[in-house]
C-alpha cells in the first residue's frame, strides 16, 4: 500500500492518465499541423494508436506498483482500476483500427476524430480511478461530450448528425438527474466521496439522491426504461464509434456504477436491491425480445448491447468481489467480441451508405470465409456458446457463478438470464445462419480484401476469445486481482445483504440499521 | 499427483520423454494442414477474372494440394513414430521406471474440489500402444497414398485420417479418464467421418450414423463410470482414482467396472454392440485397417488393461467380460464363415478376434490380451490392406471391362487372383495362418496364451471363486476355454475359405475383366510386406517359457509395472503344470490343422459367380445375415421408435407446441419491436418523456412503501 501523499506517490499513480493527455496534446498539435501527409486523420490514428500503447504500458507499470490511495480517499490505484483500464484501452485500440478502414474508405473523418476518442477515454480513466463523486461526474462529462461529437463524427451524414444531436440532448438530460442526484447527497452527508457517502446513515434526501444517482447510471449504461436512445445512437453513429460506445462507454460506465454501489451507496442497498433487481430483469427481457425484430444488424447488435446490460446489471446486485471479477471478465470479453463484430461489419459495409441487414451477410462464407467464421465467432461469443463462442461463455459462468453465490442467491434472475439469453439466439444465430446456409446473392459486392490493422483486430480478438474460451483461468485470475480496495464488498454491510432481492421491500427497518 | 512425482524425481525427468506432448501434436498439425489443403483450392478468389484461368488456378491448386498432402499425410506420422522410438529407447535405458511419467500442460477444468488437467502419461502400456498406432499408422497410410490416388477427396481422406491418429493417441496417451475421454470421443468423431466418407451414397453415411449412435450407449456407460469415481475418490487421474477405488466398497467397485466395460462393448463391437462395425466397412479400406482392426476398436481391451485394479477388485466383472468375450468370439466366427463380401468375412473376424482379446483381458491376463492386441493390429492389418490390393485390382477391372453391376468385394467373383498378385496373395496366406494359430506365427503365440491362462485360472485363482447368476466360475472358465477352442477351429475354416476362393481355382471375373486384372502398386504393397514380416516375427514379443525358442516374457515384462500387480491379484494361486501346457499348444495346433484341412476339402470345389448364385436358404441364410439381428432390432426397437416420435412426439407434440410457442413467440416478438420501434421512432421529446417516466418510477419505488 502507497499513500499518494508520499511524494512523488501521486504522479506515479497519474501517470497513465498523464501519458494519455501529453499524447493527446501532441496529437492535437500534429492534427492542427496538417503537415504534407496524404492522409492526415489515418496519420492521426495511427499515432494515438501508439499513445494507447504507451498509455497501456504505463498503466501495467503502475498495477504491478500495488495498491495505493490518496489519504482523503479521492482516489483509488486498486487492482479493479488497473484492469478498467486495460479494457478500455483494448476497446479503444480496436475502435482506432476499425476507424482507419473506415477513413481509407470513406475519407469523411477529419484529423480531430482519434484526438476525441482520447480524449473520451481520458475522462473514463478518470471515472476509474475516482472515489469522489465531483472526480466521477467530470471525468463523466469529459467522456460523454467528446462522445457526443464523435457520433456525429461523419459530418456528410445526416443521420450521423442526427444521432449526435439527439443523443447530445438526451445524454444532457440524463446528466442533470445525475447531477441533482449528487447535490442531495452532498447535501444530506456534506460531503460527496464514496468513503463518506459509505459511512452515513440514509435520511430521505440520501434516498432521493440515489435514486437520481441510478436514473444517471441507467441512462450511461442503457438500461431499460432509458436506453430508447441507444438504438438510433448506434444506427446512426459510423461504426468505429459505435464500436467506441458499445465497448468503452459501456465498460466505464458499469466500472462507475459497480464502485459507486460497492463503496458509496451501500447504506441504501435495501433500497435500491430491488429496484436494480427489476431494472436488470427488465433489460434482459426487453433487450433480447426487441432484437429478435431487428433487420438490421447495428440494431440489433445495439438491442444486444442493452441485454448485455442486464446481464451485468445481475453481476452488479451479486455484490461480491467474485462479482466485481465477474464483471470485469465480462467486460473484456464483451469488449473482444465488440470490436471483433464491428470490424468485420466495416468491411462488408463496403461502400455504401445504408446501414448493414442481415439480408447483406447471405452467402458470405462463400466469398469470404474468414469474416464469416469471425463474425460467427463473436456472435456466438455474444451468446455464450461454449468453445465456439469462446470467453463468452465463461463471461455469463461466472456472472451466474457470482449470482448464485451470492448472500442473496439471485435464483430467479438468473433464471431469467439463461431464459433471456435462449431469446438471443434467435437473432444470433439468424445472422450466422444466414451467413453460412443462404447462398450469395449476385447482387451484392464482394466484399474488399481486409485492410491490415482490421485483420489484425479481427484475429487478435478472435484468437483471444477463443484461447480464452479454453483456458479462462489466466484471465480469470486476473480479473479476480483486480479488487475493489474499499471494504463493503467483502464484507457485506450488517443485515443488509440478508434479505431476499424481491422481499426486500417488506423488510422496512432494515434500512435504518447500516 | 503430477506435480508430487515431479517433486519426487522420476528417472525420465528431462530426457526425451519431455517431448511426449509432441506426440499428438504432430498428426493433429497434420490434419489441419491437410484440412487446409483441402480448402485451399476452393478458395480461388477474384470472381472477375475469366473462367479459363480461374479454372488453371484451380487445377494448380488441386495438383499442389495433393503432392503436399502425399508428404504430409504420412510424413507426420513418419516423425511421429520415429519420436516414439526415441521415447521407447529413452525407456529401456531408464532403470527403475515403476512409475508412469506425468507432465500436466495447464488446468483444464477447475471446479470446486474437482481439478482436470491437461496431463499425458507415458508409462509401458501407453508407449506399446503409442508403437502400435504410429507404426502401423505409417504403414497404412503410406498405402493410403496409393489405395486413395484417384479419389477427389485425397487431402479430406488424409486431414480425418490424421485428426483419427491424433485422437487415437490423447486416448492411450491421457493421464486421467476426462482426457482419454476427449480421445475417446475423438476417435469416434474421425471414425464416424471416415465411415461416411463416401458420404454421397447414403448407406455409407447411414453406416457411420449407426457407428456413432452405437457408441453413445457405449460412451453412456464410460460417463458414468467416471462420475462414479469422482464421487468415490474424489479425482479422475488414472493414479489417484485407482489408488482411491482400492479402499471402494465391493459394490460401487462393481458398479464402475460394469460400466466401464459397458463403454469397451460399445468401441470394441462386444456382444450386443457389435452390430456398428461389420456396417462400418462402408468407409474406405484402409481406413478399415487402421482404424476398425487394428486401433480404435482396441481401445476398449486397452481401457481393461489400464483399468486394471479396478476390475482386478471386481472379479465377478471380470469373469463376465470372459464370458462375453468368449460368446462374441464364437457369434461372430459364426457369421463369417457364411460371409461372401471379403470386407465383412474380415470384420466379423475382427469382432471375433476383439473376443479373444477380452477373453485376456478379463481373466486377468492382461499382458496376453494387450499382446493379442499387438499381433491382430499386426495380422488383421496386413489381412485389410490385402483385401484393399485385392479390391483395388477388381475394381480396376470392372471399371476396364465397363461392368458396373459385378461387387468387387463378393468373394463369389474373385478366384484364381494369385496368378496376378502373388505378392499379396503370399503375404495374405501368412496372415491367414497366423490368424488360424499356426505357429510359429504372430496369432499362435498370442492366442495361446490367452487359452493357456483361461485353462490355467479355471482352478485356483479368485475367478474360480467367484460365481456369475450361480455358475461357478470355475465351470465357466472351462467353458469360455471350450468356446476358444471352437472359435480357433472355426477362424481357421473361414479364414482358409476366404483365401481359397479368393486366390485359387478358375477365374471368376470374366475375360474381358480379368485382363485388366494386375498387382498392386509397389506403395502399397510394401506396407503389406512390412506388416508380413512382423507377422512372422511379432510372436517372439511374448514366447512362452515352455518353448526353448528365445527371450521369454518380454512383453509380459514391459508391462509389468502397469498390470503386473492386478494380473496376480486375479491369478491367485492358479499355474500349469509342464505337461499340461504342452499339451494345450498340441490341441490348440491340431485345432488349426484340422480347421484349414476342413477348408480344403469343403471349399475346393467351383463356385458361381455372385449373379449366377441362387439365394441362400435355410440355416444358412440366417447365418449370412448375421442371425438377422440387426433386421430384428430394426423391427423391434428403431421401427417402433420411429413411429413413435414421428406420430406422437413430432406431429402431436412438437408440431403443436411449435405452433402454440414458437410461432406465438414470434409474433409476440414481431409486436414487441413494432411497439417498440413506434415508441422509438426518431422523436427526441418523447424519448425525454420516457426517461421522465422512469425516473419518477425510480423515486417511487425509492420512497414509497
Amino acid at each position: 500500500m502507497t499513500d499518494f501523499a508520499e511524494p512523488g506517490a501521486l504522479l506515479g499513480a497519474l501517470l497513465p492518465e498523464i501519458t494519455l493527455l501529453l499524447g493527446t496534446l501532441i496529437l492535437l498539435l500534429v492534427g492542427a499541423w496538417g503537415g504534407e501527409s496524404s492522409s492526415p486523420t489515418r496519420r492521426s490514428a495511427r499515432f494515438a494508436l501508439g499513445i494507447v500503447g504507451v498509455t497501456a504500458v504505463a498503466v501495467v507499470f503502475a498495477w504491478l506498483r500495488g495498491d495505493g490511495f490518496t489519504t482523503d480517499d479521492r482516489l483509488t490505484g486498486d487492482g479493479f482500476r488497473w484492469a478498467i483500464d486495460l479494457v478500455l484501452l483494448l476497446g479503444t485500440a480496436g475502435a482506432l483500427a476499425i476507424f482507419d478502414t473506415e477513413q481509407l474508405r470513406t475519407r469523411a473523418y477529419q484529423a480531430e476524430i482519434p484526438v476525441l476518442m482520447l480524449l473520451a477515454l481520458s475522462g473514463m480513466m478518470i471515472i476509474s480511478a475516482s472515489r469522489d463523486l465531483m472526480f466521477t461526474y467530470i471525468g463523466l462529462e469529459l467522456m460523454s461530450i467528446a462522445v457526443y461529437v464523435l457520433a456525429g463524427a461523419n459530418r456528410s451524414s445526416a443521420r450521423s448528425a442526427e444521432a449526435s444531436i439527439k443523443y447530445f440532448l438526451l445524454g444532457a438530460f440524463a446528466s442533470g438527474f445525475l447531477l441533482y442526484g449528487i447535490a442531495l447527497l452532498y447535501g444530506a452527508v456534506g460531503d460527496t466521496r464514496l468513503s463518506a457517502l459509505g459511512a452515513a446513515t440514509p435520511s430521505a434526501m440520501y434516498l432521493v439522491g440515489v435514486a437520481l444517482l441510478l436514473v444517471g447510471f441507467a441512462f450511461k449504461v442503457g438500461a431499460v426504461p432509458f436506453h430508447l436512445w441507444t438504438p438510433d445512437v448506434y444506427d446512426g453513429a459510423p461504426s468505429p464509434i459505435t464500436a467506441f460506445m458499445a465497448a468503452c462507454v459501456k465498460a466505464s460506465a458499469f466500472a462507475m456504477l459497480l464502485r459507486v454501489m460497492a463503496e458509496g451507496i451501500g447504506p441504501a442497498i435495501v433500497h435500491w436491491h430491488p429496484v436494480v433487481w427489476w431494472l436488470a430483469a427488465i433489460t434482459m427481457v426487453v433487450g433480447n425480445v426487441v432484437a429478435l425484430a431487428q433487420p438490421n444488424v447495428k440494431r440489433m447488435l445495439a438491442y444486444s448491447s442493452i441485454a448485455h446490460s442486464g446481464y451485468l446489471l445481475v453481476a452488479v446486485l451479486a455484490y461480491s468481489q467474485e462479482a466485481a471479477a465477474a464483471v470485469v471478465f465480462y467486460l473484456l470479453a464483451y469488449t473482444l467480441a465488440t470490436i471483433g463484430a464491428f470490424a468485420v461489419l466495416g468491411i462488408v459495409s463496403e461502400g455504401r451508405e445504408t446501414t448493414v441487414t442481415i439480408d447483406d451477410l447471405s452467402g458470405l462464407w462463400h466469398v469470404r470465409p474468414g469474416l464469416a467464421v469471425a463474425l460467427s465467432v463473436c456472435l456466438l461469443a455474444f451468446f455464450g456458446f461454449p468453445i465456439a463462442g469462446g470467453a463468452g461463455f465463461f463471461a455469463k459462468w461466472y456472472v451466474i457463478q457470482a449470482a448464485l453465490a451470492s448472500h442473496t442467491p439471485l435464483t430467479v434472475l438468473v433464471v431469467v438470464l439463461v431464459l433471456a439469453s435462449v431469446v438471443s439466439a434467435g437473432y444470433y444465430l439468424t445472422a450466422i445462419s444466414a451467413m453460412f446456409n443462404r447462398p450469395r446473392p449476385s447482387q451484392l459486392p464482394m466484399p474488399v480484401q481486409t485492410p491490415l490493422l482490421s485483420g489484425i483486430v479481427m484475429v487478435v480478438a478472435v484468437v483471444a476469445l477463443l484461447v480464452l474460451g479454453v483456458f479462462p483461468t489466466p484471465a480469470s485470475r486476473l480479473a479476480a486481482a483486480a479488487t475493489l480496495r474499499a471494504a463493503p464488498l467483502a464484507t457485506p454491510v450488517a443485515g443488509t445483504m440478508t434479505v431476499s432481492a424481491p422481499t426486500v421491500a417488506a423488510t422496512e427497518d432494515a434500512g435504518s440499521t447500516p | 499427483m503430477a506435480s508430487l512425482q515431479t517433486a519426487s524425481g522420476h528417472p525420465l525427468d528431462g530426457t526425451l520423454a519431455e517431448w511426449v506432448w509432441l506426440l499428438p501434436l504432430l498428426p493433429l498439425l497434420g490434419a489441419l494442414v491437410n484440412g487446409a489443403l483441402v480448402l485451399w483450392p476452393r478458395l480461388v478468389g477474384a470472381p472477375d477474372a475469366s473462367l479459363e484461368t480461374r479454372e488453371a488456378e484451380v487445377q494448380r491448386r488441386l495438383t499442389g494440394s495433393r503432392l503436399l498432402t502425399t508428404l504430409v499425410g504420412p510424413g507426420v506420422l513418419l516423425l511421429a513414430f520415429g519420436l516414439a522410438l526415441g521415447l521407447f529407447a529413452t525407456m529401456r535405458g531408464a532403470d527403475a521406471l515403476t512409475e508412469p511419467f506425468i507432465r500436466s500442460y495447464g488446468s483444464w477444468m477447475p471446479a470446486g474440489s474437482l481439478t482436470i488437467d491437461w496431463a499425458l502419461q507415458l508409462d509401458q502400456l501407453s508407449m506399446l500402444m503409442t508403437l502400435v498406432i504410429t507404426g502401423v499408422g505409417f504403414l497404412i497410410h503410406v498405402f493410403s497414398t496409393g489405395y486413395m490416388a484417384a479419389d477427389a477427396g485425397y487431402a479430406r481422406y488424409f486431414a480425418y485420417l490424421n485428426l483419427f491418429v491424433a485422437m487415437m493417441l490423447v486416448l492411450v496417451l491421457g493421464a486421467n479418464y476426462a482426457v482419454m475421454f476427449v480421445g475417446w470421443e475423438g476417435v469416434g468423431l474421425a471414425s464416424y467421418l471416415l465411415i461416411g466418407f463416401w458420404f454421397s451414397e447414403r448407406a455409407n453415411a447411414e453406416a457411420g450414423r449407426k457407428a456413432f449412435i452405437v457408441n453413445r450407449i457405449g460412451d453412456f456407460g464410460l460417463l458414468v463410470a467416471m462420475f462414479l469415481l469422482f464421487s468415490t475418490t474424489g479425482t479422475l487421474d488414472f493414479t489417484g482414482a485407482h489408488a482411491g477405488m482400492a479402499i471402494a466398497t465391493p459394490a460401487v467397485l462393481t458398479a464402475v467396472a460394469l460400466f466401464l466395460f459397458l463403454g469397451c462393448t460399445g468401441k470394441s463391437a462386444q456382444l450386443p454392440l457389435y452390430i456398428w462395425l461389420p456396417d462400418a466397412m462402408a468407409g474406405p479400406t484402409p481406413v478399415s485397417a487402421l482404424i476398425h482392426a487394428a486401433t480404435m476398436v482396441t481401445a476398449g481391451v486397452y481401457l481393461v488393461a489400464r483399468a486394471a485394479p479396478i476390475f482386478a477388485g471386481a472379479p465377478e466383472v471380470s469373469l463376465l467380460i470372459a464370458v462375453i468375450g468368449a460368446v462374441t468370439a464364437l457369434f461372430a466366427a459364426t457369421i463369417a464363415l457364411r460371409q461372401w463380401d471379403i470386407k465383412k468375412v474380415l470384420a466379423y473376424s475382427t469382432v471375433s478376434q476383439l473376443g479373444y482379446m477380452f477373453v485376456g483381458v478379463g481373466t486377468g491376463a492382461y499382458a496376453a490380451g494387450v499382446f493379442h492386441l499387438v499381433t491382430h493390429a499386426f495380422f488383421k492389418a496386413l489381412l485389410f490392406l490385402g483385401a484393399g490390393a485385392v479390391i483395388h485390382a477388381m475394381h480396376g477391372a470392372y471399371h476396364h471391362a465397363h461392368d458396373h453391376t459385378s461387387d468387387p468385394q463378393d468373394l463369389r467373383n474373385m478366384g484364381g487372383l494369385s496368378r496376378w498378385m502373388p505378392l499379396t496373395s503370399g503375404a495374405m496366406w501368412v496372415a491367414t495362418l497366423a490368424i488360424a494359430g499356426v505357429p510359429p506365427l504372430a496369432g499362435f503365440f498370442s492366442k495361446d496364451e490367452i487359452l493357456a491362462s483361461t485353462f490355467a485360472r479355471a482352478h485356483g485363482s479368485p475367478l474360480a471363486e467367484a460365481s456369475l447368476l450361480g455358475v461357478s466360475g470355475s465351470g465357466l472358465l472351462y467353458g469360455v476355454y471350450a468356446i476358444g477352442l471352437v472359435t480357433a477351429l472355426l477362424t481357421a475354416i473361414y479364414m482358409t475359405r476366404l483365401m481359397l476362393l479368393a486366390f485359387t481355382g478358375a477365374n471368376r471375373t470374366g475375360a474381358p475383366a480379368a485382363e485388366a486384372l494386375h498387382e498392386a502398386p509397389s506403395v502399397m504393397t510394401a506396407p503389406i510386406l512390412v506388416l508380413a514380416l512382423l507377422t512372422l516375427i511379432g510372436g517372439w514379443l511374448n514366447l512362452p517359457a515352455i518353448l526353448p525358442l528365445g527371450p521369454a516374457h518380454l512383453l509380459g515384462d514391459w508391462l509389468e509395472p502397469v498390470t503386473g500387480a492386478s494380473t496376480r491379484v486375479l491369478a491367485g494361486e492358479a499355474h500349469l503344470d509342464h505337461g499340461t501346457e504342452m499339451a494345450l499348444i498340441g490341441v490348440a495346433v491340431a485345432i488349426a490343422a484340422v480347421g484349414i484341412v476342413i477348408a480344403f476339402l469343403r471349399y475346393r470345389s467351383p463356385v458361381r459367380t455372385a449373379s449366377e448364385s441362387a439365394p441362400e436358404l435355410g440355416i444358412g441364410a440366417l447365418v449370412h445375415d448375421a442371425y438377422r439381428v440387426d433386421a430384428g432390432l430394426d423391427r423391434l426397437v428403431v421401427r417402433p421408435l420411429g413411429a413413435f416420435s414421428a406420430s406422437v412426439l413430432w406431429k402431436g407434440l412438437d408440431q403443436r407446441l411449435d405452433r402454440a410457442f414458437v410461432s406465438g413467440g414470434q409474433a409476440l416478438a414481431r409486436a414487441a419491436g413494432y411497439a417498440h420501434d413506434r415508441l422509438g421512432e426518431g422523436d427526441v421529446g418523447r424519448f425525454a418523456w420516457v426517461i421522465t417516466i422512469g425516473a419518477l418510477a425510480l423515486l417511487a419505488a425509492f420512497t414509497v412503501r
